[in-house]
């Protein structure tokens, strides 16, 4: 669990770090927590030549309101979102994901902008992402590009970014009043990855479910949005029938690799189970009753 | 009312046995100023790592060190054939065995130590050991050890071919180490034969690993114009390695200078003897630089002393009011490539033979077969005395099948077959002789605190309305402090304890033992015997352990030994120190010795309160009058050589309910009443409870160390080995009986392994017993989250409406 050698640097600018990106052709990674990328590299899986420590320029960092979207710098930190009273308010449904992830420690280093651009379908941030129709700011040297969420991830460590971008910014919706959530995670233990986790963003009309999100954590290479469910859903007033056959489509999305948390049987039917909860809760907010 | 109330306060100020003392340990840890064998930093210190094998079984075609070797700042890289000549490539282990301290030709686990390169720091030395060249020829390798003994199982140590006489018995394969057997074959399997009721179940307690916070590792640093050698070193018992590794390196034993620094825990994972180890000292004899090897936890899960593995089968012959006639009792014991278990030598399964647990028990009959198999070596006991926590899981889960089997209720049968406190001393079925014990005393004051029959009732109607909620029970007996020179040794060692007190002439002593403390707090403890025995305050009695330069010769803690043993030297140092302290108390005070009284801190003339000597008196008078024809100085040293073991005992009551949708377990209440004779410090015993159900609680639910068909270990870092946060850890209660152990000089017994010897049990009842009205009466640990919903799957236990 000892790294091989790497050189480091710590820009003070965003414009500082994408030339260094540009020059390190590919060898170099991004540091923005360390929670993930620190880890593979004392197991020697990952073995960057050059380590470009991004914590250090504060234009990443700032939870704001920006007419309907609220713009969150990448590097801000897993408890300043959980601080925060703009997303408390305005997209609840992020700081009670936060509440999952790791412990009050990790929450104080790994940052957003790391847990979703690493790639990793475990990781927690990416499917909420794509449950709130979030989009990306990545920037280069060569300018900027704004991706949707929905089409960022690729697979197991691979996404749209390219090796001179940087993801400099999430831009989230703020929810309207009346919108459910829930985000139902499943793990062994506090810090652990999800042995499956299941978001649902909805909206109600009266009895009938207007639109509706849901997606995955960790059952498949990257996470999974349930559109087959969203679509059975769309419409209709959900009853406990809908819930059983929307967890059942869910299920039939999930490719979820084995591991001492459970075999694949396992974690996709728990992918079912946390759909069903996830849908009521979510319900049952969007009825004001939670 | 002033005399009781000054003999009070002097009782209180002396913070004695019984006493809330709080631990005398803390502040050093708390402000980060530890000293353990990794802060240990000499000039021209070299740093080692390991170069292991990527296979669980292969044959070594080539080692191609010439890069390693190139890299700058790498001063050497080790292989078998350079221990060779030294005749350290090999290693006796404590079972009698060998075991490869350099792969030779062959490795036979994977994470294997294949060779050992040394370098100027940690980081070079991992450059170094990945651009080591071993060529493997793969081999088949056995990793189920049910296939071990198979006709045509791949041999696993060809170095053992012809050996058929093994250090336990003869063996009867190639892979076969021993076979054990102890108790009366024909009188079990004759009350079996007549039995009203029988019950078998396979019971698997799984391989696991201790998993201290602070890994294993050494500083060797070899002082060639002396010829002598200074080993610090993460161990719990220094004195034997002192000894083995002057019978190892032909070192001159009073040469060899073995430092156990403060220890981060040590489960028994730190009592043997690791490759590590070797090639840190042969490193510094041959570089003749200090060297050291401090393992990373993968190394440590993977290729460090494992604990348990046994596969069991139980089985009970009863009449048909639950009344046990008999216990029979298979097991295949799991080793590894070597028998590295970590056992007083004459006992190849430990004290496994305690498995007739607290029940009166007429017949039993044991049998354990070890086998080798392509993983790991250790065997060591994970906070348990020497396999007690196999034995107390297999009676404590095979008297709840019974239960089921007769419907009788798990608490009811188990005081329907307890020894009664009449009974002792007992002599089990399988040759133990339990000191004391109160066992339904202790159970009945958990049923009553707990509402037993209520949560039966809360049960049933639970059940009702298809939820599921498990109440599990463990009578556990232990048995500790080991223990009698005549039957334990290790390597030829008797397993006694030392205490050895110095009273300096101001009136603070200094006190040192043979045991070392990984956290059980001896440094408040043992002064608190002390200060009861000698009426000096505990807080003016300094405790060292752990350099064998300077402490007496000790067997070392683990096994719950430290208090059986070393406390009971303490109390008799102290009481030697006092008969002399009398003989100086009567010279100054011109009276007979049979004219004094002892209290609390002095002695008084009887009858007359104010002619009196108090212990600092005496010290000071120790070193300038004392009576003619007495040695000055007060000093006292005992080798404390114990008659027999003890055997704590406990009523443990865990309520869990499951979550049966997700297989979640979720323990609502834990209620744990220990019984382990006299309570020296109340606050300790509570922490040494609550330390080690949460061990018991995270092996019940989720350690566990799994191989693949090849050998592969799957999941060796702590992202997969589950240690629990605070978060799931759950709440505990805790209470006691006080049954002193009769032989024992305070009748103290032992508490450091009990609940994790009995949470264990406790655990696994509660969460079968959610599953037996369906039926259910044995599920394997462990009970995570995957494999209690599997349970439910196949019973459409999980199926809504």
């Amino acid at each position: 669990m000892i790294p091989p050698s790497f050189s480091y640097r710590a820009p003070a600018t965003v414009s500082e770090a994408l030339a260094l990106l540009n020059e390190s052709d590919g060898e170099a990674k991004v540091l923005a927590g360390g929670h993930s990328l620190l880890p593979m590299m004392k197991f020697r899986f990952a073995e960057p030549a050059l380590l470009i420590d991004i914590g250090r320029i504060p234009e990443l960092k700032g939870i704001r309101q920006v007419g309907n979207r609220i713009h969150i710098g990448a590097m801000t930190t897993e408890n300043e979102l959980l601080e925060s009273a703009l997303l408390k308010e305005k997209c609840p449904l992020l700081p009670e994901v936060v509440r999952w992830i790791a412990d009050p420690q990790v929450r104080n280093r790994g940052t957003i902008g790391g847990d979703i651009a690493h790639g990793d379908p475990a990781n927690d941030h990416p499917a909420t992402m794509r449950a709130l129709e979030a989009e990306f700011v990545l920037k280069s040297a060569d300018g900027e590009r704004v991706v949707a969420a929905d089409d960022f991830y690729l697979g197991t460590y691979y996404t749209l970014l390219e090796a001179n971008e940087l993801l400099t910014e999430i831009r989230v919706p703020v929810l309207p009043p009346g919108t459910g959530y829930a985000y139902k995670k499943l793990k062994r233990k506090t810090g652990d990855f999800a042995i499956a986790a299941a978001c649902v963003v909805l909206s109600l009309t009266g009895d009938k479910c207007e639109r509706i999100a849901i997606t995955l954590t960790n059952v498949g290479p990257t996470p999974l949005r349930a559109e087959t469910a969203e679509k059975l859903l769309t419409g209709k007033a959900i009853d406990d029938q809908l819930v059983e056959q929307a967890a059942q489509l869910a299920m039939e999305i999930c490719d979820p690799a084995e591991d001492l948390r459970g075999d694949k049987e396992y974690k996709i039917h728990m992918a079912g189970e946390m759909t069903r909860r996830a849908i009521r809760e979510a319900i049952d907010r969007a009825r004001g009753r939670k | 009312m002033g005399i009781p109330t000054e003999h009070y306060t002097r009782k209180e100020k002396l913070g004695g046995v019984g006493c809330e003392r709080r631990r005398k340990e803390d502040a050093r840890f708390i402000q980060g100023k530890g000293n353990y064998v990794d802060d240990i930093k000499l000039p021209g210190m070299l740093h080692g790592d390991f170069v292991r094998s990527p296979y669980a079984h292969a044959r070594i075609k080539s080692i191609d060190a010439s890069a390693a070797l190139a890299l700058p700042g790498v001063h050497a890289v080790l292989t078998a054939k350079d221990l060779k000549p030294l005749n350290l490539h090999w290693m006796p282990t404590l079972a009698g065995d060998v075991q490869a301290v350099l792969a030779d030709e062959k490795v036979g686990f994977q994470y294997q130590e294949v060779a050992f390169v040394v370098a100027d720091d940690r980081y070079i030395a991992a450059d170094a050991a990945d651009m080591v060249k071993v060529e493997y020829e793969v081999l088949p390798c056995v990793s189920d050890p049910h296939r071990a003994m198979d006709p045509d199982a791949p041999e696993i140590r060809p170095d053992l071919a012809g050996k058929m006489q093994g250090a336990h018995s003869a063996r009867k394969h190639h892979n076969h180490i021993f076979t054990w057997e102890v108790g009366d074959k024909a009188a079990t399997d004759l009350a079996f034969s007549m039995a009203e009721v029988t019950v078998k179940e396979k019971i698997w307690y799984p391989r696991n690993h201790g998993s201290p916070l602070e890994t294993c590792g050494a500083v060797a640093a070899f002082d060639k114009a002396n010829g002598e050698l200074k080993l610090w070193v993460t161990s719990q018992a220094p004195h034997v390695v002192r000894t083995v590794v002057a019978q190892l390196s032909g070192l001159d034993e009073a040469r060899v200078h073995v430092v156990a620094p403060d220890v981060g825990g040590g489960f028994g994972v730190k009592v043997g003897i690791y490759p590590g180890y070797v090639c840190a000292i042969v490193a510094s004899i041959s570089l003749g630089r200090p060297v050291k090897w401090i393992e990373d936890r993968v190394e440590h899960l993977a290729a460090t002393a494992f604990g348990r593995d046994y596969h069991m089968t139980g089985e009970l012959a009863a009449d048909k009011d639950g009344r046990i006639k008999a216990l029979r009792v298979h097991v295949l014991a799991d080793h590894g490539a070597f028998d590295s278990c970590a056992d007083p030598s004459k006992w190849p399964a430990g004290f496994f033979n305690i498995c007739t647990g607290s029940y009166d028990i007429k017949v039993a009959y044991v049998c354990v077969d070890g086998v080798y198999t392509n993983k790991a070596p250790g065997g060591v006991s994970y906070r348990c005395s020497f396999r007690v926590t196999e034995a107390s899981y297999i009676i404590e889960r095979m008297i709840d099948v019974l239960a089921q089997r007769l419907g009788i209720d798990k608490a009811e049968i188990r005081l329907r077959n307890f020894i009664k406190p009449e009974q002792f001393p007992y002599m089990s079925a399988l040759g133990w002789e339990y000191d004391s014990g109160n066992y339904a005393e202790g159970l009945r004051k958990v049923l009553e605190a707990c509402d037993y029959a209520g949560l039966r009732r809360e049960q049933a109607e639970k059940r009702a309305r298809g939820y599921l909620m498990g109440i599990g029970l463990s009578t556990f007996t232990e048995i500790v402090g080991a223990g009698p020179t005549k039957i334990c040794d290790i390597l030829g060692v008797g397993m006694f304890d030392s205490c050895e007190i110095r009273v300096h002439p101001t009136g603070s002593a200094i006190a040192r033992f043979g045991t070392k403390d990984q956290g059980q707090s001896h440094r408040t403890t043992y002064a608190q015997i002390l200060a009861t025995e000698i009426g000096i305050p505990s807080e003016n009695i300094m405790i060292e352990e752990g350099d064998t330069d300077t402490a007496p010769y000790g067997l070392g803690t683990y096994g719950s030994r430290s208090t059986p043993t070393a406390g009971a030297a303490a109390a008799r140092a102290g009481r030697k120190i006092r008969a002399k302290a009398r003989k100086i108390a009567a010279h100054l005070l011109e009276v007979s010795e049979d004219d004094l009284e002892w209290d609390v801190d002095r002695f008084v003339v009887k009858g007359v309160p104010d002619q009196m000597k108090t212990m600092k008196d005496i010290a000071w008078a120790a070193y300038n009058n004392v009576p003619p024809g007495l040695e000055p100085g007060l000093e006292a040293v005992d080798y404390y050589d114990p008659p027999n073991m003890t055997y704590p005992s406990g009523a443990y009551l865990c309520v869990v309910d499951i979550d049966r949708y997700t297989g979640e377990v979720k323990v609502r209440r834990f209620y744990a009443l220990d019984d382990c004779g006299t309570r020296i410090n109340p606050i300790i015993i509570d922490g040494q409870i609550h330390g080690g159900l949460t061990e018991a609680f995270a092996v019940a639910m989720g350690q566990e160390l799994p191989y693949d068909k090849e050998g592969n270990l799957l999941g060796a870092s702590l992202l997969d080995y589950f240690i629990p946060t605070a978060v799931e850890t759950p709440k505990y209660e805790t209470d006691f009986t006080v049954t002193p152990s009769p032989h024992h000089p305070i009748g103290a017994k032992g508490v450091g392994e009990s609940p994790h010897v009995g949470g264990v049990s406790a655990f696994s009842n509660a969460v079968i017993d959610a599953f037996s009205h369906v039926g259910v009466t044995h599920i394997d640990m462990p009970y995570k989250s995957c494999n209690v919903w599997k349970m439910l799957h196949a019973l459409g236990l999980d199926k809504r409406e």
